[in-house]
């Protein structure tokens, strides 16, 4: 059984499923706004012969349908950046406001980082951690180029993730964060369009020792928000056990719980049932997000309310 | 006085008086030479505070943390002090020099492909030597390209590697 397989009872159309796994993905760029306006950037590729579509949902994502976002002088200015068209979600679902106190739990290569950093007008304190040190470079590369100046980078395991260094004890320390994105490590089912080897390393074994550590980063998540702050929960795979597994883990082990969210992109309700499982009903406030639904990747995100 | 500790970050004194490190650069000194070389508006860096990591890298952080503060990261690198060129970054440039007024050079088209490239060029220049903005004109206005550094008659590009692009000319 290839992964894919294992999920169809799941997918209310599981030829289109399969048929929009089998297609690469196009090409988008989101615009950088700490640099930038939308309107700039259609005339700078305008003037270069980019093509350029806009998305239907979002003015600054939009698609490159013949070129690599590399070279060209958007990109060169730090006006654009290469990334996923369902991946600008988890930043605009989680909304973070000028000034706030943002932790990134797994940050590196920075996509959603930058973008949450825009989000943020680039001001307030954005804290992009990641566990791999070998990742930070690409991290720090792209904040760079797009003008990030908001940003603390940090280097520990997101699950044991101390704020002693960003001075917790302070007055101008970070003793607790308004928001929290944890795009959590997966199986990465969900990039098969972009990474056709993404199943080579697939095993139930990984799944199943992924959701340990996706419970463990999201938990110290949710401890780290002040009461009333956000987290938002966000993975690029399929499999429940890395999802609404985690959502129920979470539900019971800390005071926290699913808010509904607006996302404009289509997608279907978590499920509450999976194998011989069963989670909390509330974890159908999280979407699912099939490739076929919006021809993207596949994607799931959850928003939760901390200690309300 | 005591020395530099290169592996952590420290917040820049605000005035030579306030100085505890031997060398480091104060951040009037770093406001002022902004101001100073490239006509800056002095309120430009209001908010803004500048730290030190390594020897004689500044750092820009958009916000403000208890220091010293032992992280990987601190807002942007922006500018090599410790020399006597004090540099900045290309991702500064990028970011801060549209408001500069004072040694920047636009170049035209082909020029500004071949100096993102990482090409030497010989445009026509009477100013200061030494450390420039330069500038290219796109989609209505003109936007900082990178650092260029005038000596003889001769404008080195020094975008790093990492920034480097072949950028085709419009169809």
């Amino acid at each position: 059984m290839t992964p894919l397989e294992r999920y169809e009872s799941l997918v209310d159309d599981p030829g289109a499923f399969r048929a929009a796994c089998d297609r690469p993905l196009p090409s988008v760029v989101r615009v950088n706004t700490i640099k930038v306006t939308v309107e700039r950037v259609r005339a700078a590729l305008d003037a270069e012969g980019v093509a350029h579509e806009p998305t239907d949902w979002h003015p600054g994502v939009m698609r490159l349908p013949d070129d690599s976002p590399g070279h060209n002088w958007p990109h060169a200015h730090g006006w654009i950046h290469g990334q996923e068209e369902v991946s600008n979600l988890p930043a605009l679902i989680l909304d973070p406001q000028p000034g706030d106190r943002v932790w990134d739990a797994c940050a590196a290569p920075g996509s959603k980082t930058t973008q949450l950093a825009a989000l943020m007008r680039d001001s307030g304190i954005l804290v992009g951690n990641d566990n791999t040190l070998g990742r930070l470079s690409a991290l720090r590369h792209n904040a760079e180029r797009l003008g990030v100046t908001n940003l603390v980078v940090t280097n520990q395991d997101a699950r044991n993730f101390s704020l002693k260094p960003l001075g917790e004890r302070h007055e101008e320390g970070v003793a607790a964060f308004d928001r929290v994105l944890v795009d959590a490590p997966c199986s990465c089912e969900g990039t098969i369009r972009k990474n056709p080897d993404a199943f080579d390393t697939w095993s139930l074994d990984h799944v199943h020792g992924v959701a340990g550590v996706q419970k463990g980063i999201l938990q110290r998540a949710v401890q780290a928000t002040r009461p009333g702050g956000t987290v938002v929960y966000s993975t690029c795979t399929f499999a429940p056990e890395e999802n609404e597994a985690v959502l129920d883990h979470i539900l019971s082990a800390e005071d926290c719980r699913l808010v509904d969210f607006d996302a404009p992109l289509d997608g279907v309700p978590g499920v509450t049932e999976w194998e011989s499982e069963e989670y909390d009903p509330s974890v159908e406030k999280a979407l699912r997000i099939y490739p076929h639904h919006n021809d993207t990747g596949g994607f799931f995100c959850a928003k939760l309310e901390v200690g309300a | 006085m005591s020395d530099n500790d290169g592996q952590r970050f420290d917040r820049l004194p605000a005035t030579a008086d306030d100085r505890e490190v031997s060398g480091r650069a104060t951040r009037s000194e770093v406001i002022e030479w902004w101001v100073d070389r490239f006509g800056l508006p002095a309120d430009a860096f209001d908010g803004y505070t500048f730290w030190e990591k390594g020897a004689g890298k500044v750092w820009i952080f958009a916000d403000d943390l208890p220091t010293p503060t032992a992280v990987e990261g601190l807002g942007m690198t922006f500018l090599r002090t410790r020399q006597e060129h004090w540099k900045p970054t290309t991702n500064a440039v990028q970011r801060v020099g549209c408001e500069a007024t004072k040694n920047v050079i636009e170049l035209d088209a082909e020029a500004a492909r071949r100096f993102l490239a990482g090409e030497d060029l010989e445009p026509a220049w009477d100013g200061d030597w030494g450390y420039l903005i330069v500038v290219h004109s796109i989609a209505g206005g003109v936007e900082p390209i990178g650092v260029g550094l005038y000596v003889h008659d001769e404008l080195r590009s020094v975008i790093p590697k990492g920034r480097r692009a072949s950028v085709s000319p419009p169809e």
